[in-house]
């Protein structure tokens, strides 16, 4: 293992000082040195964004950095994206819209999405534009539909609260549910 | 709406099921509170490795511990020390836990070796060397029927069945025409994000403690039982948060468990193992490989009148779970249509490579994909529309399955026909894009420049199945799956049984049945943790059956619940302060309320497993899927470019979560259809990387929309049938009709890679 540095970085807003050694995986000096386990992992080589955080405003996949190239930056993870309990809109939508099933991908999702919706600077993206954004992030559950339609409607929530009216949207725009209505389950009521 | 309905609205105010409630443990999962089995920090904890074998079959002849390494803290474990039977419970009880004296697949495990630093660990499973004496192997389906060397019995064969009804001769004398076809699927990887874990404690009473990721704690309980020679009393399983299952973590976790309690037996310490990728695809179970050969009579009108279905899976090299897989792809083999004669022979063969099993359709995918390749084939050799072919054979009502089931009720073939046929503009949209193909073609022969060069063509595809819901035949009147509902000391309900969240929505599914049968909202249900110490056996969470099967006991339970305390305040209980109210009166007046349930079979439904006839599924759900695909004729890549799909569940209890089953599902088609295969060389998969076994990624995959047909089931809960498994089924046989819709050729073995497309392309002249 490598010699032994000090690395400064500020993690979801606060200055942290860890002593680790210099080729350590930045994912686990968060999560073992700094106990923050939320970030994943799927693969540890760099294919399936489980373990993305925001370096500096970027996602990135936490198990190819060492620490050393932390240094001096500025780290966001899954910890951070809440306002104490106040959930980030993005956060919100998915749950509402189903963008999270068992829940392993989700916190790299919920980062590159956050630095989607960042550079978008409150456009909504398009469906294709989403789509590329996380192709890095792989997730085995939800078919990315809900996925998609959660950052869109996470996008949406943003724009329309700029301009100070939000209307609440229907959710699962995608999905009908057609019953015969003469065919009604007999279980229904005893 | 009838006035009997508008009374339900007053009485029921919040209702629960088919409202899409916000996911119990979604603010957990958003947040990066879920503890999965890995973010678990537990003091003292060694670091669990497993030494496994390197060829496909031979003698162990010896195993030695390099001298040169520093074996301090190194707690080494082998076959000789497990206390009780060294095998891995399931159904045949032919697994080792640990080779003994031979090998007979690579990566089977052989010796296991933990330390306190993983590091370590690993370099003393890099010290272990083990000498194996290299047998005959066998590696495939044709050289396991070939008999190329004997694995197992005399004949290779772990399993057959045959299904037969009518006059197959006499079919054949009615057909007008008779169509052969083989086709072919390969292994598929579950690949749940979350890598196999789990983690054993010795208990002070001197029994165990084991936690992991899995889907079924009853499976991995008595397997520990077994090797450990416990009463069931002194073992304890408890699921932790699991990130991906899929089947894939149905039976290997009882392996994975049992090493990790091994070494935690003997060292006294906890033991964690948690698999990185490279060992979860090396070493864990797979979809069984499928070969099918068929031969179809019809009549010039369509009339489908004999099948005869001859379908091989490689079982790998322990029987493990290919029975059932093999079972239940066979009762599925001639789809949701109506064959006057047909005969099914199904055979899963043993091969020296790592044990295949559970994987999302059990069997069902493989057959299906087989017949509705078929059925497309036939289409064409009669020229007839492959809706309409479908349209005019699909079962309806009263109409009789291979095994001699009637079909009673809840039918929903022709309808999700219909209504994906509708939404995807089925013969104007054909047409539409044969018209765009024969352009683009004359285009490119007058050398005028189109799509920026690339020679483009589209396709469309469509399928029809069904999934039986529930245990094949007599497994659940077997099983008796046990729920209970209690109150806590606040006077809450809590929901008590064994299934699994594994990402589907299993709690916030058993909330809202409970919710809606307490007249109560769904936050205001507890689940109790699926911990064998705490919660009824209530059965294995696979299958399609954990909402029609156990919802159904929930809901039971609920009501049961409620008018024993209705019975108790001699008054009608409204709303959650209400109950609790009620609860808490109750708890203090008579002391604890406990509801039991047991599952019971449905009047009517009959199964003889030795003449394998009658009923096989309670019932069956149907989904049809209309897909369209890109073809680049010079590079020969698939792209998809939509689904439209429509899916017979008998009712969605959540529709959010019910689509996200269909859509995670169809994408896993999807996959299967034409990206994710896996590669061998000496019987050991060598693309063991997610950067060389290739999932559908988020630009892959298509926008795919979803319709839910509810066509409700007397016998489930609220009408609910299964929906985790149908959506799996449907994908692949549209995909390779869309590609044959846009190039001519209708390739018969998936995954149809730009490898496979091409030579086909070229075989066909094109
Ligand atoms: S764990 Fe880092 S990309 Fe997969
Ligand atoms: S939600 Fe399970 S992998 Fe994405």
């Amino acid at each position: 293992m490598s010699r032994p540095i000090r690395v400064t970085m500020t993690v979801n807003g606060r200055r942290r000082h860890v002593t680790v050694p210099a080729m350590k995986r930045l994912r686990d000096v968060l999560r073992e040195d700094l106990k923050l386990s939320g970030s994943k992992e799927g693969c540890g080589e760099g294919e399936c964004g489980a373990c993305s955080v925001l370096i500096d405003g970027k996602s990135v996949n936490s198990c190819l950095v060492p620490a050393a190239q932390a240094s001096g930056a500025r780290i966001v993870t899954i910890e951070g994206l809440a306002r104490g309990r106040r959930l980030s809109a993005l956060q919100r939508a998915f749950i509402e819209l189903g963008g999270a099933q068992c829940g392993i991908c989700t916190p790299g999702m919920l980062i590159t999405a956050t630095e989607l919706l960042q550079r978008a600077k409150g456009r909504v993206p398009g469906d294709q534009e989403v789509r590329e954004a996380l192709a890095g992030n792989l997730c085995r559950c939800t078919g990315y539909q809900k996925i998609v339609d959660a950052v869109r409607a996470a996008a949406r929530t943003r724009v329309s609260a700029k301009r100070a009216k939000a209307r609440p949207r229907a959710a699962a725009a995608r999905t009908r549910v057609s019953a015969k209505r003469s065919a009604r389950p007999k279980t229904r009521r005893p | 709406m009838s006035p009997r309905r508008a009374k339900v609205a007053v009485i029921h105010a919040p209702s629960s099921v088919g409202v899409s409630v916000h996911r119990v443990e979604g603010v957990d999962k958003v947040t990066g509170a879920a503890r999965y089995l890995d973010d678990l920090v537990v003091p003292g904890v060694l670091h669990g490795r497993t030494v496994r074998s390197v060829v496909p079959r031979g003698r162990i002849r010896r195993v030695t511990l390099d001298p040169a390494f520093d074996w301090k803290g190194v707690v080494v474990a082998d076959h000789r020390d497990i206390p009780g039977e060294n095998v891995v419970a399931l159904i045949a009880n032919d697994q080792p836990l640990l080779a003994v004296d031979e090998v007979r697949h690579a990566e089977e495990p052989i010796l296991l070796v933990a330390h306190e630093n993983p590091e370590r660990a690993e370099a003393a499973r890099l010290a272990v060397k083990v000498e194996i004496e290299p047998l005959e192997a066998v590696l495939t389906v044709e050289d396991a029927l070939a008999r190329r060397a004997l694995v197992h019995g005399d004949d290779n064969v772990f399993k057959e069945i045959v299904i037969a009804r009518g006059d197959l001769e006499r079919g054949f004398s009615d057909a007008d025409l008779v169509i052969e076809g083989e086709y072919r699927s390969g292994h598929q990887e579950q690949l749940y994000i979350e890598n196999n874990a789990m983690l054993a404690e010795r208990t002070r009473d001197g029994g165990l403690f084991v936690r992991g990721s899995l889907q079924c704690p009853y499976y991995v309980h008595r397997a520990l039982e077994r090797m450990f020679a416990l009463p069931a009393g002194k073992v304890r399983v408890l699921q932790t948060v699991t990130g991906g299952g899929f089947g894939g973590k149905e039976e290997y976790p009882s392996m994975i468990g049992g090493h990790a309690a091994l070494l935690a037996w003997k060292s006294g310490r906890p033991v964690k193992i948690v698999y990185d990728r490279l060992e979860d695809i090396a070493a864990t179970t797979k979809r069984h490989p499928a070969v099918s050969r068929l031969r179809a009579g019809v009549m010039r009108d369509g009339t489908l009148t004999a099948l005869d279905f001859d379908l091989v899976m490689d079982g790998g090299a322990y029987e493990t779970l290919t029975a059932v897989v093999l079972s239940r792809g066979a009762i599925h083999a001639a789809g949701p249509y109506r064959w006057p004669n047909v005969r099914i022979r199904a055979r899963g063969v043993a091969t020296n490579t790592p044990p295949n099993g559970a994987f999302r359709g059990f069997g069902a995918p493989q057959t299906q994909f087989a017949l509705e390749c078929h059925m497309d084939r036939i289409a064409a050799a009669l020229g007839m529309d492959a809706v309409e072919l479908r349209h005019r054979n699909a079962v309806r009502i009263g109409d009789v399955t291979p095994t001699g089931q009637v079909l009673k009720e809840s039918v929903g073939a022709r309808q999700v026909l219909e209504r994906v046929a509708a939404r995807s503009k089925w013969s104007a949209a054909r047409r539409e894009i044969e018209r765009a193909n024969a352009a683009a073609e004359v285009a490119e022969r007058s050398a005028r420049t189109v799509n920026g060069g690339r020679r483009l063509r589209r396709g469309l595809g469509v399928s029809l199945v069904y999934h039986g819901a529930g245990f094949t035949g007599s497994g659940e009147v077997r099983l008796a799956s046990l729920a209970a509902m209690d109150l806590d000391r606040d006077g809450h309900p809590r929901v008590r049984v064994a299934n699994t969240e594994i990402g589907q929505g299993t709690t916030t599914m058993f909330a809202q049945l409970a919710a809606e049968a307490l007249r109560v909202p769904a936050e205001f249900v507890r689940i109790e943790d699926p911990d064998t110490g705490s919660v009824p056996d209530s059965g294995p969470t696979v299958a399609s059956r954990t909402c029609m099967v156990v919802g159904g006991l929930v809901a039971e339970c609920a009501t049961a619940m409620r008018e024993r305390l209705e019975l108790f305040a001699e008054r009608p209980i409204k709303g959650a302060n209400d109950f609790a109210h009620v609860a808490r009166r109750y708890l203090a007046a008579r002391g604890a309320l406990r509801i039991e349930r047991r599952y019971r079979r449905p009047p009517g439904i009959e199964w003889d497993d030795a003449s394998y006839r009658g009923d096989a599924y309670g019932v069956f759900s149907y989904a049809s899927c209309a897909i369209e695909v890109e073809v680049d004729l010079d590079t020969c890549e698939t792209r998809v470019v939509h689904v439209q799909t429509a899916q017979d569940i008998g009712k969605a209890i959540h529709p959010v979560l019910a689509a996200g089953q269909i859509e995670g599902g169809t994408l896993q088609g999807l996959g299967w259809a034409l990206l994710e295969e896996l590669r061998w060389k000496e019987g050991r998969v060598w693309n063991h990387q997610l950067t060389n076994y290739i999932i559908p990624t988020s630009a892959d995959a298509p926008p795919i929309e979803v319709e839910i047909v509810e066509i409700p089931y007397s016998h489930g809960p609220h009408g609910a049938k299964g929906v985790g498994e149908l959506p799996m089924d449907a994908p692949a046989p549209a995909v390779v009709a869309a590609i044959a819709h846009a190039t001519g050729v209708a390739v018969s073995e998936i995954p149809v890679t730009p490898e496979r497309l091409r030579r086909a392309l070229r075989e066909a002249g094109r």
